[in-house]
């Protein structure tokens, strides 16, 4: 029952997509050629690559509200490093050890101490945040190597690098959570926590990896969105938490937790993409934007609900709660 | 059912070994020498006597729409390009975060727009994205913050920090018969724009006319109010004969005129310096604040879209010593490093104040 609404609700989304492609394509001057493409999926790369990570954190019933701020943190360590001149391949080794730390501290403080994790990690959304400006202070490091920024810029024909990054990671993901044990673990732990205990799932040890996963990932996106605008400062990448969680909870992942899909959660996010792309382009002013995006995201959240309330009424037996 | 995570060191590894691309070790050092050794862009010969295009696109984008300063900049800019017959159009983020103007640059280049007048949020963020506007053919003019100098043509200064600090000392020696002590109540001891202004303030004073005038005492308030507030609490106590303070900081001149119209010195001691008229407005029209003087945003804005037309029709290639005509602000003269001057700041009064809203 559950995979099927999850599958339905993809459709949807993929259905959706098309639909404002050709829209774009057809009636928005300069939407559809490859240089733009390359803008619209190159905007989207630090999103995707954290909301990887933050479907499996979601479909294990915790969140990561820091992603973002460890993000800046890993900006500004990169900053300083470079400042103090050091090579700046060993300072992406540091940086991607700071985001796992990051994880580490957050996911610590959820397993061991048994907190819960929106609470950590609106803590630690602020700690990491007021570490990155103590690191770099409010100054802006823009030196960067021109074969890094130049790189991150890059593209093959309309793909750009960076995107082939997030392919890449992107199926990787998709194979652990949807086809080995440690993905069956984490929708088992997250559709009932007590009940995946007992059959054997090391809770807490999964937990861990995960929160440990989604700093390696924000730190990683740290250094695609610091050379991409060539630019490292302590506020880098303020409010992207919210667009990343918005972007998994829109491709169909329950906030509850044990439902969702990789490729749902990929394709809400080249929505978000698209639709803000387009309508920049069209000139649609900025409240407009910010309207019609958190539109798509109430009817996300209230979608799926509806119609399992929906079909609950009309077919009282059938919707029960079985377990997976 | 396997408990081990094989998998995400493998992610880790695959980042790494992607982001790391076979390469040496490259230092800042490395950085600085091959930019040193880069040769410097040459752009196009202007011609002085090209007639302004018809219908050029201009693009505002400020550091976020919606902040009344810049609503009254980008209306100055659209004003100035309906004079040119062209059309202005303000786009840009609703929050002021350093890299949100990016995707707003790349639009603009699909739009093709002709020209791009922006204030940067970042001044290093927005330059790989402009530098593609300007393989584009797109001109850009930056205002009130300047990108670092690769990402535009002509950068479009408000004030010059010279003029700032001698008209400051100009309209307060007016208001106080050119005698008495005076004191300055600034930002940070370490703020380097107002300690620029305050040396040229000391050089100012230096001249005969201010000969009866004597500089007491440099207080800092470090632009926090409530420092703010007590710093000349503390001035006026030490020095009761005080003519007049000068604060070249808006929230220190803000905080001295709050404490003055409470007390006894109101209207005695002469407050001028830096201020926006809406946070000043009440004690301009009480008598705490005879004048103060910023720059006027409108013509700031309409100065840009002049700057931008002049480049889009050639006119102008941000090269030292071009001259273009500004419509009414009469003409203007490209200086160092692409800088156009707006002028001399604005001076607000009782007579003037209720014509701005920013």
């Amino acid at each position: 029952m559950r995979l099927d609404l999850a599958r339905r609700w993809e459709g949807l989304i993929l259905v959706l997509l098309a639909g404002v492609v050709v829209w774009a394509s057809l009636g928005v001057d300069g939407f559809a050629n490859g240089s733009n493409i390359s803008f619209l999926l190159l905007d989207t790369t630090e999103i995707a690559l954290m909301a990887l990570t933050m479907t499996l954190v979601i479909i294990a019933a915790e969140i990561d509200l820091s992603v973002a701020s460890t993000l800046g943190l890993s900006c500004a360590v990169l900053g300083r490093l470079w400042n103090a001149g050091l090579p700046i391949e060993a300072i992406m080794p540091i940086c991607l050890l700071v985001g796992a730390a990051c994880g580490a501290f957050n996911g610590l403080l959820v397993t061991r101490l048994g907190l819960p994790s929106l609470a950590v990690t609106i803590g630690t959304f602020a700690l990491f945040r007021g570490l990155a400006y103590v690191i770099l202070g409010d100054q802006a490091v823009a030196d960067l190597p021109p074969a890094y920024t130049g790189l991150a810029t890059a593209s093959f024909g309309p793909v750009p690098v960076a995107t082939v990054l997030v392919a890449v990671l992107a199926a990787v993901a998709a194979v652990v959570l949807h086809a080995t044990g440690p993905g069956r673990s984490i929708f088992a732990l997250g559709s009932n926590e007590e009940a995946a205990f007992f059959a054997g799932v090391r809770v807490k040890r999964i937990k861990l990896w995960l929160f440990v996963a989604s700093g390696v990932m924000a730190s990683l996106a740290s250094l695609v969105y610091t050379f991409r605008y060539a630019s490292a400062r302590a506020d880098n990448g303020v409010g992207l938490e919210l667009a990343v969680v918005a972007a998994v909870l829109l491709g169909g992942v329950s906030i509850f937790g044990g439902r969702g899909t990789l490729p749902g959660v990929l394709m809400a996010v080249l929505l978000l993409g698209v639709v803000r792309n387009a309508l920049i382009l069209a000139d649609v002013a900025n409240e407009v934007l910010n309207f019609v995006t958190g539109l798509l995201l109430v009817a996300s959240v209230l979608a799926p609900n509806v119609g399992a309330v929906w079909r609950r009424r009309t077919s009282p037996q059938v919707e029960g709660k079985s377990a997976t | 059912m396997t408990t081990r995570t094989p998998w995400r060191p493998t992610a880790l590894l695959a980042g790494l070994v992607l982001l790391t691309a076979a390469c040496g070790g490259t230092t800042k050092s490395d950085v600085a020498k091959q930019q040193s050794s880069a040769p410097a862009a040459s752009s196009a010969p202007a011609d002085p006597n090209a007639p302004l295009k018809q219908g050029l696109k201009i693009a505002f984008l400020p550091k976020q729409v919606n902040n009344p300063y810049f609503t009254i900049a980008d209306d100055g800019g659209a004003a100035a390009a309906k004079e040119f017959g062209g059309e202005a159009k303000e786009v840009g983020p609703s929050e002021a975060s350093a890299s949100s103007q990016v995707s707003y640059i790349n639009t603009l280049i699909q739009q093709k727009q002709d020209a791009i007048v922006i204030s940067a949020n970042d001044p290093n963020a927005v330059v790989p994205a402009l530098t593609r506007a300007r393989a584009a053919g797109i001109k850009v003019v930056s205002y009130d913050s300047d990108t670092a100098p690769a990402g535009r043509h002509v950068f479009v200064n408000q004030a010059s920090a010279e003029d700032l600090g001698r008209t400051e000392v100009q309209l307060l020696a007016e208001q106080i018969g050119h005698k008495g002590k005076i004191a300055v109540l600034s930002a940070t001891p370490n703020a380097t724009n107002q300690n620029t202004w305050i040396d040229f303030m000391k050089d100012e004073l230096k001249k005969p006319e201010y000969k009866e005038m004597e500089l007491v005492k440099v207080a800092y308030g470090n632009d926090e109010d409530q420092k703010s507030f007590t710093e000349t609490q503390g001035l006026l106590r030490s020095y009761p004969d005080l003519a007049g303070i000068i604060s070249p900081t808006t929230v220190g001149i803000a905080a001295a005129a709050r404490y003055l119209s409470d007390s006894p010195y109101k209207g005695k001691v002469k407050l001028t310096g830096l201020g926006t008229p809406n946070q000043l407005k009440k004690f301009v029209k009480d008598g705490t604040i005879e004048a103060f003087e910023l720059w006027n945003p409108a013509d700031l804005g309409y100065l840009a879209s002049y700057a931008a037309a002049a480049l889009a029709s050639g006119q102008i290639s941000g090269a030292e010593g071009e001259k273009f005509k500004a419509g009414k602000l009469g003409e203007y003269t490209v200086g160092a490093k692409g800088e156009v001057l707006l002028g001399k700041p604005t001076v607000f009064n009782k007579e003037n104040i209720d014509k701005f809203d920013f």
